[in-house]
């Protein structure tokens, strides 16, 4: 009888959610995003989405030994940083130089700050960054798409981001299957909002902070007098605001906490495209308000009902 | 018994009491300068110098000068050799000078010269704090040079101005920039951390320093215990 009484804290109900089968649900919601990819700009992208796969996952495996940690690569988290880390790679970039990414995302980013859970900005936009002011001619370095099919012509067509051609040369069109020059995971809108919805669906993710996010982003280039279809689809705002910014180890816990953490996305990105020296400013105002979450979160926390500040409780008497 | 007290007044600043590495001061020359080697040894000799010629001066004079203005009296002894030592940086290498820029004429408020002059100088003889200074002034140039070494190979693809790597590899930019400087500075204080036999697991350290503290579950349970 005795043994059959067991003894244990809440929570008692519980689902089967696995950081295993979160992040195989993300890898599921990528997919669309990485055929894309090599549909518009040819085997290479594959190489590369490979390529940063292996090398996240094996600088992990090699990280936990050396901390004589646990080893974390089952649970599959490294495969999601090489995927997003690859989707944010132009075409024309060296296997090398993505190898280098993954060192950065892997090794400085996370496990430094103690592996999964524990890193305040996210891995996969951080290298994207260093590796942006390190290499910042190849990192820009943009394919025209399709460009493998055309044998005769030059091996790499260069050609500016919708972004940056200054006049809004790309169709609607173009831009919404990704038919423009870009990184790897960004031109195309459908499959990134194709796996969008998958996420949601599967309840990975809600839908408030990549709405808030483009809301913000849409109501602010009214008010700079910008198209603001364009700007949603151009840039890689929209692979950004589903997978970048959801990322839960780096997003506020409450819902208020997300909003204010979307807008602050939203407005740093138009600040940047609008007034900055570059073109593109999404992964920048991702880190940005991924180091400013720990102060979003302390003015959010959410309050017990009916809890009256102690202050005021002996002001009033 | 002296000599050997002397020795190791000189080798506690290398390693031991590295002034960058250990005492992490001086933090503001050593990301700012460390892009070049060259810059790094440029910097490096200076502060040796100076911390030498305040380190000996301060010594000498610390009966005279009184308890309660010394901090203003050791800043105008360091201020009165950084202007010699700029003078003659000026004279004889003007690209250093150009180079260092205005953290030349900052060594004035480098925390390592008046901490050793506050902590050292002026509570021990003359040559015990000559040697302390040069001692420390060597740890400084050494961990300068270490950084600017590797920060110009990675970040330039060169050492002292002569290509190395940069012929086949295309340089790391982010190296030579500031946040390259704080990857760097990090990675080297913990291979010191490990050098110097620092390096504690954190139930050693204990919760006492830690901001969280108050929040920590682990905290709260021992402190019902308690």
């Amino acid at each position: 009888m005795v043994g059959k009484l067991y003894a244990s804290s809440s929570p008692h109900l519980r689902q089967g959610d696995t950081t295993r089968k979160i992040m195989l649900d993300v890898i599921i919601a990528l997919l669309p995003a990485c055929i894309a990819s090599v549909v518009i700009f040819g085997y290479m992208s594959a190489v590369l989405i490979a390529v940063s796969v292996v090398s996240c996952v094996i600088c992990e495996y090699i990280c936990r030994r050396i901390m004589k940690r646990n080893n974390t690569i089952g649970d599959l988290s490294a495969v999601v940083t090489g995927i997003l880390l690859a989707l944010n790679y132009p075409v024309s970039l060296s296997p090398l130089i993505a190898i280098g990414g993954s060192v950065v995302a892997i090794v400085i980013v996370k496990q430094m700050f103690g592996g999964i859970g524990q890193n305040f900005v996210n891995p996969a936009l951080t290298a994207r960054i260093v590796l942006l002011t390190s290499f910042s001619s190849k990192m820009s370095n943009w394919t025209e798409p399709f460009a493998y099919l055309n044998k005769n012509a030059a091996d790499a067509v260069s050609t500016a981001t919708p972004l940056a051609d200054g006049e809004h040369l790309t169709s609607y069109f173009d831009l919404f299957f990704g038919i423009h020059g870009g990184c790897l995971g960004e031109t195309c809108v459908l499959a990134i909002l194709l796996g969008g919805i998958y996420l949601v669906a599967r309840r990975v993710i809600t839908p408030l902070i990549p709405l808030t996010y483009m809301g913000t982003v849409a109501i602010l280039s009214l008010c700079f007098g910008l198209d603001p279809i364009y700007q949603l689809l151009s840039g890689g705002l929209m692979l950004g605001a589903v997978f970048m910014a959801t990322d839960y180890t780096t997003t506020p816990l409450s819902n208020l906490g997300r909003f204010v953490f979307a807008v602050g996305c939203g407005l740093l990105t138009m600040l940047i495209r609008q007034f900055g020296s570059l073109p593109e400013g999404v992964s920048f105002s991702i880190v940005i308000m991924n180091i400013l979450v720990p102060y979003i979160e302390k003015f959010t926390r959410l309050k017990p009902k009916g809890f009256i500040k102690p202050k005021k409780e002996s002001a009033s008497k | 018994m002296a000599k050997k007290s002397l020795l190791q007044e000189f080798t506690k600043g290398i390693i031991k009491e590295n002034p960058v590495l250990c005492l992490v001061l001086g933090t503001c020359p050593t990301l700012a300068v460390t892009t070049s080697a060259a810059n790094a040894i440029g910097m490096g000799v200076s502060a040796t110098l100076v911390l030498l010629c305040s380190n000996i001066t301060i010594s000498l004079l610390r009966k005279v000068i009184p308890n309660k203005v010394r901090i203003p009296a050791f800043i105008t002894i360091i201020a009165g050799f950084v202007s010699i030592v700029q003078m003659i940086v000026k004279a004889y290498a003007p690209s250093i000078d150009e180079a260092l820029g205005v953290y030349l004429p900052l060594i004035v408020v480098n925390c390592i010269i008046l901490g050793r002059a506050e902590m050292y100088a002026s509570k021990n003889g003359v040559i015990a704090s000559a040697v302390d200074g040069l001692g420390m002034g060597v740890g400084f140039t050494v961990a300068l040079l270490c950084m600017g070494i590797i920060r110009e190979l990675l970040g330039a693809g060169t050492i002292f101005g002569i290509p190395v790597t940069s012929n086949f590899m295309e340089p790391i930019t982010i190296f030579i920039l500031a946040p390259g400087g704080f990857f760097v500075f990090g990675m080297l204080i913990a291979l010191a951390n490990k050098l110097s036999g620092k390096c504690k697991k954190p139930e050693e350290i204990g919760c006492g320093s830690c901001p969280m503290k108050s929040k920590c579950h682990k905290n709260t349970e021992e402190g019902a215990v308690e």
